[in-house]
């Protein structure tokens, strides 16, 4: 690789599909393990049924209880913010359509650019802020591991590589955007081998505690 | 070789008037991006140029950027300056063939030596290939790049065939072409690419490079950055709608009528570095992107294998479905194996589970 588009095409071909490909086998090997492992059967007689409140505490569980919120304010309030701001740019942000369209055949409407880019720059700043309360906060900081400290890191890249590409602040573009997939690349590969795998088990884990207290016809 | 008369007295001869001539300094000069006040400079450098000896050398190319230079608009000084270089050896535009033609090459070499200017277009078989791919005169356009460029002052590579190897090194790259610059290591040269470059940007390197005798200011690339310094994207007149998010999505529909940026449509802009969007072909009639059309970065290189030309610049060049759906089945098998190891050992733990006594427990403590 000796310039801007070489190295462009190598994170738009080869290493995309290394990236891909680490992440579709990591990810599925722990869900089937998950799922395979499971629950044992369980013999007590059913009170009720295990959907409605396994659905209901997905939901429930996404947001704080009054006593949590005001124990933690600013960790419900920032860790909303910028999960939310992920989502959106990650998902309505017409190149990301583009790409999701071409690997998956699907497309849905995108949002106009200004907003996805405001949406973007409140991210950044949600996400530097929990990271400067991480760091300031004593326990927060005698809990966080290097884990922490990597999955906030890929995170971040991923957002602020964006944002420059988007920006054209870094020159010449084919670097700006490279590194903006490369970000992306290095998310996808640690994804199923760190705590971010709640993308996809937090919800699973909620539904689970809601479907485990439903049977047993417990108020979850 | 008519080198003897200067640019100034060649250009009275053909009749280009002072105010024409003027005309074209002040463009010039604003393509270079130098201040208005520098015209009279550059006509007063243009007008006691010596007519440089121009060899022009084929290789692997389809002609169109001769056919680009010949087709920029006539007659301009842009035009004239073509016949007022001595452009003593063009396969596609010299008069003499065979053996005469190839005498002419190497006697406008001798005369020259040491101060000609070798334009090429199209890529090379590189060493190590086949040259009967490609050859002239029984001579392989290897050797007789090496051969003309050894006297040159400087050699101009047009066309991102011989600038980046183009369309002939796309995947497989079949004839295992490479591009002037993999090949010319110790002489300066200048690569103007673009497939074909602009007729204005070409004679205007030249322009450039008879005004001040030097080389001009180049991106990494080794283009002028006074042409290329730019993206397609930075300058696109459809950029408002790109910054308000408004794409057309087919070629037909409301957007596209409006004028909507191209993006979904495969527009490679905003990695694209040349200067259409301001200069515009035609004789500044107009540009691909006013026209409809997404550009192709074709002033990039690779731009052959850079994905679907009507595919968005953020979609992936490699089959991602495929290695998608491979990935997941193999992650699922692994999955399953590491469940069913872990399944086995939670039923061996249970059998093999030596109960502890109370006696053992006490002996413990
Ligand atoms: S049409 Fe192409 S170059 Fe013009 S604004 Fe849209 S993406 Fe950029
Ligand atoms: S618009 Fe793009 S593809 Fe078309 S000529 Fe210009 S640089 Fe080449």
């Amino acid at each position: 690789m000796t310039n801007p588009m070489e190295f462009l095409l190598w994170t738009k071909g080869p290493m995309f599909n290394w990236a891909i490909a680490i992440f579709a086998l990591g990810m599925l090997a722990r869900l089937v393990e998950i799922f395979w492992l499971g629950r044992k059967t369980n013999y007590a007689e059913a009170r009720a049924s295990e959907w409605g409140p396994g659905f209901r505490t997905m939901i429930t569980r996404s947001f704080a209880d009054a006593g949590t919120f005001k124990r933690s304010g600013f960790d419900v309030l920032v860790g909303w913010i910028w999960h939310l701001g992920f989502i959106l740019v990650l998902f309505l942000f017409i190149p990301h359509i583009e790409l999701i369209k071409s690997v998956f055949g699907v497309a849905w409407p995108g949002l106009p650019n200004p907003i996805i880019d405001a949406i973007s720059a409140v991210t950044l700043v949600g996400l530097v802020a929990a990271l400067v309360h991480r760091l300031m906060h004593p326990v927060k900081q005698h809990l966080s591991t290097f884990e922490d400290y990597l999955t906030w890191g890929v995170t971040f890249l991923v957002v602020i590589t964006g944002y420059l590409a988007y920006h054209r602040l870094v020159n010449p573009y084919p670097i700006a955007l490279g590194l903006h997939i490369l970000s992306v690349e290095i998310f996808l590969i640690v994804l199923p081998f760190t705590k971010l795998t709640h993308m996809f088990t937090a919800f699973i884990a909620r539904w689970y505690n809601g479907a485990i207290f439903g049977r047993k016809g417990v108020q979850s | 070789m008519a080198t003897q008369k200067t640019l100034g007295e060649s250009l009275r001869e053909h009749g280009v008037t002072r105010r024409g001539f003027l005309k074209f300094c002040a463009a010039t000069a604003s393509m270079m991006a130098l201040p208005p006040t520098m015209t009279s400079a550059i006509a007063a450098a243009l007008d006691k140029a010596r007519r440089p000896s121009v060899i022009w050398l084929s290789f692997q190319e389809c002609t169109g950027c001769t056919e680009s230079l010949t087709r920029s608009h006539s007659p301009t000084v842009e035009n004239l300056i073509l016949d007022i270089i001595s452009l003593d050896y063009h396969h596609t535009l010299q008069a003499a063939s065979g053996d005469a033609a190839e005498e002419a090459r190497l006697a406008a070499m001798k005369e020259n030596w040491g101060s000609y200017l070798v334009v090429v277009d199209g890529s090379l078989p590189g060493p190590g290939s086949n040259m009967g791919y490609s050859t002239i005169a029984g001579h392989s356009n290897l050797d007789i790049l090496k051969e003309t460029v050894e006297g040159a002052a400087a050699v101009v590579a047009v066309g991102t065939c011989a600038a980046f190897g183009g369309l002939p090194r796309a995947y497989p790259n079949p004839t295992g072409a490479v591009a002037v610059q993999d090949i010319i290591t110790n002489k300066p040269i200048i690569n103007v690419s673009g497939c074909p470059p602009i007729p204005t940007v070409i004679t205007g390197v030249l322009a450039q490079y008879l005004t001040f005798g030097t080389l001009p200011e180049m991106d990494d690339y080794k283009r002028p950055l006074a042409f290329f310094g730019q993206s397609i994207h930075d300058r696109c007149y459809r950029r408002p709608f790109y910054d308000k998010g408004l794409f057309a999505e087919t070629f037909d529909d409301e957007g596209a009528k409006a004028g909507w940026c191209l993006y979904r449509l495969g527009c490679k802009g905003p990695s694209t570095y040349n200067a259409c969007a301001t200069m515009r072909w035609n004789a500044g009639t107009s540009w691909p992107v006013e026209s409809g059309h997404p550009c192709l970065g074709c002033s990039e290189p690779d731009f052959w294998d850079a994905g679907g030309f009507y595919q968005a610049l953020s979609v992936p060049t490699a089959n991602a479905t495929h290695t998608l759906a491979v990935a997941g089945v193999a992650g699922a098998v692994v999955g399953g194996v590491a469940a069913a190891v872990a399944k086995k050992q939670q039923r061996h733990a249970v059998a093999d589970r030596e109960p502890v006594t109370i006696e053992q427990l006490e002996q413990r403590l």
